[in-house]
């Protein structure tokens, strides 16, 4: 008997440690690729054409100040909260302060962080940062962005810790979650004219407009079948609303023009998270605009 | 006196309950009869300033004249308490309107102000239409991004 309960502890022992190896493996954080750090280092920085980047990029719409305006919104002192199922996130500081904020990270930091996921110190980010997004983007505007990102004012508040729920507070799991969820190619395919392929760039890599407007699955992954279809609202009350043609039956010319004015074609205006998002993709020039309107006319109407 | 403090505190009860039965639906109603004039005059000032139609000094002066004329209309009857939408159905209005009146009362006056500074302007030229309307567009969302839920 002794010698069962024994044997049967050293069996649990070791598929304990098989099973903690495994959980280690899967759930690392892959360090930025030798050739993507390479082709980074190689590109020459635009802060001027990165300022385009950062309104499609709408970093400023979680990372300023709560309820800043106008150019208050250039700093990303961080502080706002989301209260999701997962339990509470906060917003962090990434302005300048070398810090408290980004200010001390090099580039290949900041390409791990915005396009992997990773931070300096090689932990995950959780996917409330829409890294799943911007790993689509181009390397070139990843590099533009940190430029002009490297101009805005520093702040030195002290970063907020997230509040989230067990399972979601071992952060270690989140490599497992991008293991299943991370995506590398387009949601929306097909031949697509310049236009309404650069409007998928905007959209699909930089704008993230899925990460709210698509629904998710049990485990938090994007549901491509109902690409942009609607989904509960991840942080708040109500329904973020769907805007594939099936639902969304405004012209293109009147989703444009809500995007840079947020105007609505019956003169209400933008509320709730997209009050923000307009602020920042409101700055993009008008062909950038016209160009998402014409990329979300090409996703599959879904009801 | 201890029986005085009981009925004090039974007709305090008996106000706070009859405070919640009170019908809000004309209020609400009002209320949202106030946004579509506010939508309606837009509607015109928004068309030219994005080009949709040709600018018309008179009717942009008559669209923010009328503007500034809704926005100076007093809100107080307006915003009764219990007519949220976590109390009431038919409402987007959200409960931070009643958690923060003083923060509600500064945004609405941030909207009379960017009306006053589109009242002095849109009848002018379209430069100064596009000028002023922006500012009221951003007055408009402040408060939605704040206090009013999605649909």
């Amino acid at each position: 008997m002794a010698v069962v309960t024994s044997r049967t502890a050293l069996g649990l022992g070791v598929v304990a440690l098989i099973g903690a190896a495994a959980f280690i493996g899967l759930t690392r954080a892959d360090p930025l690729p030798r050739d993507t750090q390479e082709a980074l280092a190689a590109l020459q920085p635009d802060p001027e054409a990165g300022e385009a980047i950062f309104w499609a990029t709408g970093c400023a719409s979680c990372h300023a100040a709560p309820g800043a305006r106008g150019e208050d919104r250039l700093v990303l002192a961080g502080g706002r909260r989301f209260e999701t199922e997962f339990g509470s996130f906060a917003a962090p500081n990434i302005s300048t302060d070398p810090d408290r904020g980004i200010g001390g990270w090099d580039l290949a930091a900041f390409a791990s962080a915005t396009m992997q996921g990773v931070a300096p110190d090689g932990r995950h980010y959780y996917p409330a940062f829409p890294y799943p997004s911007y790993r689509l983007a181009e390397l070139q505007d990843i590099v533009d962005l940190k430029a002009f990102m490297d101009t805005l004012p520093a702040s030195d508040r002290a970063n907020d810790p997230h509040d989230l729920r067990f399972p979601y507070s071992i952060r270690r799991g989140v490599g497992l979650w991008k293991r299943m969820a991370l995506e590398d190619g387009w949601a929306v395919t097909g031949d697509l004219t310049e236009a309404e392929a650069r409007g998928r760039y905007l959209a699909e890599a930089l704008a993230h407009c899925a990460e709210c407007h698509t629904p998710r699955d049990r485990f938090g992954r994007l549901d491509r079948d109902r690409w942009l279809a609607g989904a509960p609202n991840p942080s708040g009350d109500g329904r973020i609303p769907g805007i594939t043609p099936a639902t969304l039956t405004w012209s293109q010319s009147e989703v444009a023009g809500y995007l840079s004015s947020g105007f609505t074609p019956d003169f209400d205006t933008a509320g709730g998270t997209m009050a923000a998002v307009v602020a920042s993709l409101g700055q993009l020039p008008r062909e950038d605009l016209d160009a998402i309107a014409a990329y979300l006319a090409r996703v599959p109407p879904v009801e | 006196m201890r029986h005085t403090m009981i009925s004090a505190a039974a007709l305090g009860l008996t106000l706070a309950a009859g405070a919640a039965l009170a019908d809000v639906t004309p209020a609400v109603e009002a209320r949202q009869g106030q946004f579509k004039l506010y939508a309606f005059n837009l509607g015109p000032l928004v068309q030219m300033a994005q080009g949709n139609i040709d600018y018309d000094a008179d009717a942009a002066g008559v669209a923010a004249a009328n503007l500034a004329a809704l926005v100076s209309v007093d809100q107080a009857r307006l915003w009764p308490e219990g007519s949220d939408n976590a109390t009431i159905e038919g409402t987007r209005a959200l409960p931070a309107i009643w958690d923060d009146l003083e923060d509600f009362a500064s945004k609405f006056s941030d909207l009379q102000q960017a009306v006053a500074g589109l009242e002095g302007s849109a009848g002018t030229d379209l430069d100064g239409l596009r000028a002023t309307l922006g500012p009221v567009g951003a007055a408009c969302s402040a408060c939605h991004e704040a206090n009013r839920a999605p649909e």
